[in-house]
């Protein structure tokens, strides 16, 4: 009995003398495939060339580090609390007497990782975390074999000293506009007055 | 027995009670919030001014209102005594001036404070204080100190409601621990970090509202929000046994005493219960702890407050001359939390 009323028989018809030589079928197909080398190609040759992308795309995390160097993160938990992809873990730790040009605050994080593959890159993390440490930027997050290499630790999500990473193509009018109820006293200290921010801005 | 009225919800009690008493007989919202008053310690109340009340009219036989607003945990009610908690604009707009005081030495450290989330002050903030802060100077700062190996003080965070030292005065005995110094500079000390081994000593750890006092055994190892409580008991020969556990999966990251309804200690527990017995196979467990109005764990905890807020603007509106109150700062808009 059928399912629906939409099947349809298929029935295998007997090729025609031209269709049997099989030569103008091959032609018409070459024709179509030599018409393509003088075509435009659509396909672009990242990493060499880059597409351009949106302001207010949002890809590769980073765990930025204040103007001396130490790391914002605190181990707070409010980018896993507020990610509806649960794709954030941490574990914090306590900082040391001589740690403090590594961290700011008194705790830190020393395990924090993001699944790359359940990121579903919607910047809550950013929205939420109240240290101004975590971005999404504008770097395409590599493809890799295994789904281990897929989960970034600070390894791959801390910028490094020397090239810091720039996150102000996001950080546009209307982002700030948007953030500006955050007021983030506490990110200030009074031995430098001026408002602990990014160094880009 | 005396006939009292707050917020328009009338209840008869027993002369000698104190607003803050009366109100919690009625119950609900309504309820001032307190820092420094809990129920199981004795004089204490009176120092942090977060539970104060408008009396609107002084008893029946004097029914002259009280000038000032009155700290309801230490003012006791008199027959035909008409309170205003909620229902007064001028009340709520003191009750955030208190708070802007009480935060103006705390540190806004809540991400790295192991209180966040159970915290009271937080919850205070939220609930009656303001968005923002005036204060542009620097904050006191101290050491952090080790009282014995197990509890850390962090006198950043204290905001000198007296509890940790009425219950070191009447839970445990030797008292070694007290306030040195006065007004700014006043804080909690041991006489020179004098480690305090007494049995009973981590409670000042529950009863701390805010991080100052916090278990050097659960120090950073998670959130509060993370971790599950359980209540449970053993046998204990010091104590009453009955505490509450905090899991995190399979594991008890920590122990604490269980509290009652409005976040305040209902059985001290011993150091040996909370410290040393952090195994599953110690403990009986009865069930999950209810977690009602003190922490951010029970679900919708600020979602329900915004609800009441919008309610409280509503009555507002309808009281007379309610164009005429201006709050200001946005303090009680709730879209402005």
């Amino acid at each position: 009995m059928a399912l629906t009323n939409r099947s349809k028989t298929v029935t295998v018809r007997e090729l025609t003398w031209s269709e049997k030589l099989y030569l103008p079928a091959i032609f018409k197909g070459m024709m179509i495939t030599f018409s393509h080398l003088f075509k435009r190609t659509p396909t672009i040759k990242y990493p060499d060339v880059k597409r351009e992308i949106a302001p207010v795309y949002r890809g590769q995390h980073v765990l930025k580090r204040d103007e001396a160097g130490a790391e914002r993160c605190t181990a707070c938990g409010l980018c896993a609390v507020a990610c509806p992809a649960e794709a954030i873990t941490m574990e914090s730790a306590e900082r040391k007497k001589g740690e403090e040009n590594l961290y700011r605050e008194e705790k830190y994080a020393s395990i924090y990782e993001i699944n790359m593959l359940r990121c579903i890159f919607c910047g809550l993390c950013e929205e939420a975390c109240p240290k101004e440490a975590i971005f999404l930027t504008d770097r395409i997050v590599p493809s890799s074999f295994t789904r281990g290499e897929e989960v970034f630790g600070k390894d791959k999500l801390v910028e490094t000293t020397e090239s810091p990473i720039d996150v102000t193509l996001r950080q546009r009018p209307e982002v700030l506009e948007f953030k500006k109820d955050k007021r983030h006293y506490h990110n200030r200290t009074f031995k430098d007055a001026k408002p602990r921010i990014n160094k880009h801005h | 027995m005396a006939k009292v009225t707050i917020d328009g919800i009338s209840v008869e009690v027993p002369d000698g009670t104190t607003i803050l008493q009366a109100a919690r007989m009625i119950g609900g919202d309504i309820v001032p919030p307190t820092m420094c008053y809990h129920s199981k310690l004795k004089t204490s109340g009176g120092y942090c001014r977060t539970c104060i009340v408008k009396v609107t009219k002084g008893s029946e036989k004097d029914p002259r209102p009280m000038p000032k607003p009155v700290a309801s945990c230490r003012t006791t009610v008199m027959d035909g005594m008409e309170v205003q908690n909620l229902t007064s604009p001028d009340l709520l707009e003191a009750r955030a001036g208190v708070v802007e005081f009480l935060l103006i030495n705390h540190p806004l450290d809540c991400p790295v404070c192991d209180q966040a989330g159970e915290c009271d002050l937080q919850n205070l903030a939220y609930e009656n204080g303001k968005a923002g802060t005036r204060y542009e100077f620097p904050r006191r700062e101290f050491e952090r100190i080790d009282i014995g190996d197990k509890i850390q003080l962090h006198m950043n965070r204290c905001i000198l409601c007296y509890r940790c030292v009425k219950t070191a005065d009447q839970v445990t005995d030797g008292r070694v621990h007290g306030v040195i110094n006065r007004g700014d500079v006043a804080e909690i000390s041991t006489y020179i970090t004098n480690a305090i081994d007494n049995d009973f000593s981590g409670n000042m750890i529950d009863v701390c509202p805010v991080g100052a006092l916090t278990d050097k055994t659960f120090r950073f190892k998670s959130r509060v929000w993370y971790t599950k409580p359980m209540d449970a008991h053993c046998k204990c020969t010091k104590c009453s046994g009955k505490v509450r556990l905090w899991y995190k999966g399979e594991e008890v990251l920590r122990v604490t005493g269980r509290r009652d309804q409005f976040g305040e200690v209902t059985d001290w527990i011993c150091n040996e219960c909370r410290f040393e017995k952090k195994k599953t196979s110690d403990w009986t467990i009865e069930g999950p702890a209810h977690i009602d109005r003190d922490s951010v764990i029970s679900a919708n905890h600020y979602e329900s407050l915004k609800a009441l807020k919008a309610d409280i603007d509503r009555q507002r509106k309808a009281l007379p001359h309610g164009d005429k109150v201006t709050l200001g700062h946005g303090a009680l808009d709730p879209n402005n939390q």
